[in-house]
């Protein structure tokens, strides 16, 4: 098999897998809900409603020029070629429309205009484990899930102890997958997914799955099947395994393509015109990735040195201030948990800063508060980082803001020594060392 | 394999060659959906037999005791449990093929074959069809009642009924989607089809003149010629067969553009 597709690596090397021309592709976000505020508004409304309704589900497969406002396009104009044998990263923000570009490719969706080649047979991964049923055995899911992910009974069958072998279950295969550990079911299922050898291969953010171990094995066998000479688009937001995995990548920003070039360019790119983008005072009103249906609490936030000088750029072991502002008009709010995460380049959080946890004081947030929260001696390895806030009380999410800056750290004297060097890791642990203790 | 992806408009037909490819994915969700069907319950493949055994008990009371409608003839038991299974397939696989694209996640995450979802129960419920099924031959012995020379029309009749769920299955499923109104609406359409149907009572009560008419009800045809292959009660009723044959075979096409018009959407809209 594996002397067949290098064969076939040399024959097409130089032929486009896939070409791509500019496509787009529009959606309807939600239908909104109108609000009556008079009894016979209601009424009148409710008895006409259901011509109304008719004509809003009709919209849901018709596009009028008027109707702009509910529109989006969750990808425009997008060309790009991939030859046979690349492999290539999409990267981009959430929503930037790298899933839709996925589906399009994977005609789960239509395009709305433009149009795509694809020359060779694809498999596409958007998730692992469809069509897995918790009543079924290990067995009976890996063969519904093969031929599912485009397998023929016969490829399964030749492929099963392989497989079976790969998740590590071989004991509990017999056993219906809904006694299985999450961690089994997703291991069953990634298994299933990494047997499988398509010409062209699409790949959606999968690996961000099961424990470390398996991660790496997982990361392996991608690294495995990049060699192969197949074709891959792989989305993720893991810029590690972007930069070790792809040959390309391509920067998607709101549905277009912004960026393309090697992968180590493409993330640099990335990371680098989010800390360009950021400041170190951020407005929080109008923040386009405030989730939806939460208020706005949060007005602004500052990240301020131990100079108390607003930047965007730390080193090792200097202290982080973050500064928050926020106002509830026309209500007190009293003490809610305030939630600052870090994320790194993975979208990972790595840790979370909780008013909750962190403080016993009580507060009020009447028409303006400010307040802020240290951060001593900041350990974490050198890289690009992002912030999450979110303000909660009783467990509900008032307002949740995500990817709100970001902010870099750059090599530092952490342990106050003036050594440099490399440390592995992903972040300087604090603490003593005792190297003379009395024999 | 080249293969080009961009907008499609119009409308088209079924792509068979496509279809064939996709029999091994289409095997295992068949399949799947037998083996999961009656798990973690008590009595398993027993309830294809009491759904239809027990209306039978209820309409022989009630229709045949009390209301005392005319069975052609035939203890009333069998002459309704003749048409129970007929029925009670073309309802559960019309209303399994109805609800078969709602809420399935399948659609936004894999490509494969759209006509495939609904044609699932269309083909698992046969496997209910056949343990239905020889129940009647238990009570055909029990009645002492032999089939005649037109059972084998019976196989043709049995084409029809699944030709036609699966008919009204792509409509149904592809307006449900988009129109959850149809969810709600069919379980209660399939009571009013039901009694439409001669389930309980003999197609012979239609007037002479309605016959051909009344035939274009496809599942009218099937009832009566199961009764006539099995029971031989009256000869093979072909003014009610054809006639609803025809209309099953323009249900099947015109499901089947209007399903393939839809599909494009499903995954925007699941």
């Amino acid at each position: 098999m594996q002397t067949l597709y290098r064969i076939k690596k040399d024959i097409t090397m130089n032929d486009i897998a896939i070409k791509v021309e500019n496509l787009s592709k529009r959606y309807r976000i939600g239908l909104q809900e109108k609000m009556h505020n008079t009894l016979f508004a209601t009424l009148s409304s409710w008895a006409k409603s259901p011509l109304s309704n008719f004509k809003d589900l009709r919209k849901l497969t018709s596009f009028n020029e008027e109707d702009g406002e509910d529109i989006i396009w969750a990808i425009k104009n997008i060309s790009f070629d991939v030859r046979a044998g690349e492999v290539v990263g999409i990267i981009g923000k959430n929503g930037s429309g790298k899933s839709t570009l996925l589906k399009i490719l994977s005609e789960i969706t239509d395009p709305t205009s433009g149009r795509a080649m694809i020359n060779g047979r694809v498999s596409s991964l958007l998730e692992v484990g469809t069509g897995f049923h918790p009543e079924l055995t290990g067995r009976e899911n890996i063969y519904l899930n093969g031929t599912i992910l485009g397998m023929t009974k016969h490829e399964v069958d030749t492929k099963f102890d392989e497989i079976v072998d790969f998740s590590g279950i071989e004991k509990f295969i017999d056993t219906p997958a809904k006694r299985y550990s999450s961690g089994m079911r997703v291991r069953l299922a990634f298994a299933v997914a990494a047997h499988l050898e398509p010409e062209i291969l699409l790949v959606d953010e999968v690996l961000s799955v099961g424990d470390a171990e398996f991660q790496q094995k997982c990361l392996d066998k991608m690294s495995e099947v990049t060699t192969s000479g197949r074709t891959v688009l792989y989305v993720s937001h893991n810029m590690p395994s972007i930069e070790a995995l792809c040959h390309r990548a391509l920067l998607l920003e709101k549905g277009q393509l912004t960026f393309s070039g090697t992968a180590a360019e493409t993330v640099s790119h990335y990371l680098g015109k989010k800390i360009l983008s950021s400041q170190s005072h951020t407005d929080l009103s109008d923040h386009p990735h405030r989730e939806a249906k939460t208020s706005s609490l949060l007005k602004s936030l500052k990240l301020l040195n131990s100079r108390n000088e607003g930047t965007n750029s730390f080193k090792q072991g200097e202290n982080i201030i973050f500064e928050l502002e926020l106002s509830a008009r026309n209500h007190i709010l009293k003490t809610p948990d305030i939630l600052i995460s870090i994320l790194d380049n993975t979208e990972r959080i790595i840790c979370q800063f909780s008013s909750e946890f962190m403080s016993d004081e009580t507060f009020d947030i009447v028409d303006k508060k400010n307040l802020q929260c240290l951060w001593n001696a900041c350990p974490l390895k050198p890289g690009t980082y992002s912030i999450e806030l979110i303000v909660k009380k009783f467990g509900k999410k008032l307002d949740h803001i995500t990817d709100v800056t970001a902010f870099e750290i750059t090599h530092g004297d952490f342990y106050h020594n003036e050594k440099l060097g490399e440390i592995k890791g992903s972040f300087l642990p604090g603490g003593k060392w005792k190297l003379n203790l009395p024999v | 394999m080249k293969k080009i992806i961009e907008s499609k408009k119009g409308l088209q037909f079924i792509d068979w060659k496509e279809l064939f490819l996709y029999r091994h994915l289409f095997f295992f969700l068949v399949w799947r959906d037998v083996k999961i069907r009656y798990k973690q319950t008590i009595l398993g493949f027993t309830w294809a037999i009491i759904k239809p055994l027990f209306s039978m008990i209820i309409f022989s009371i009630v229709f045949g005791k009390m209301a005392k409608v005319s069975s052609d003839g035939l203890p009333y038991p069998i002459f309704s449990y003749a048409a129970l299974v007929p029925w009670t397939y073309f309802s559960t696989a019309m209303v399994g093929s109805t609800n078969s694209l709602v809420g399935n996640n399948m659609l936004s995450k894999i490509y494969f074959p759209r006509l495939v979802i609904p044609a699932i129960p269309v083909l698992a419920y046969l496997v209910d069809f056949v343990i239905a099924f020889s129940l009647l031959g238990v009570l055909m012995i029990y009645f002492g009642i032999a089939p005649n020379y037109n059972i084998i029309f019976l196989p043709l009749l049995i084409l029809l009924m699944i030709f036609t769920a699966s008919g009204i299955g792509m409509w149904l499923s592809s307006l449900a989607i988009q129109y959850r109104d149809v969810k709600f609406a069919t379980t209660f359409l399939t009571q009013l089809l039901m009694y439409a149907a001669p389930v309980v009572w003999p197609a012979s009560m239609i007037p002479e003149k309605y016959r051909i008419i009344y035939g274009f009800y496809p599942i009218a045809g099937v009832i009566e010629g199961f009764r006539s292959a099995l029971l031989g009660t009256n000869p093979m009723p072909w003014d009610l067969i054809i006639p609803g044959a025809i209309s099953s075979v323009v249900l099947w096409i015109t499901g089947a553009i209007y399903f393939k018009y839809k599909e494009r959407i499903f995954a925007d809209v699941v």
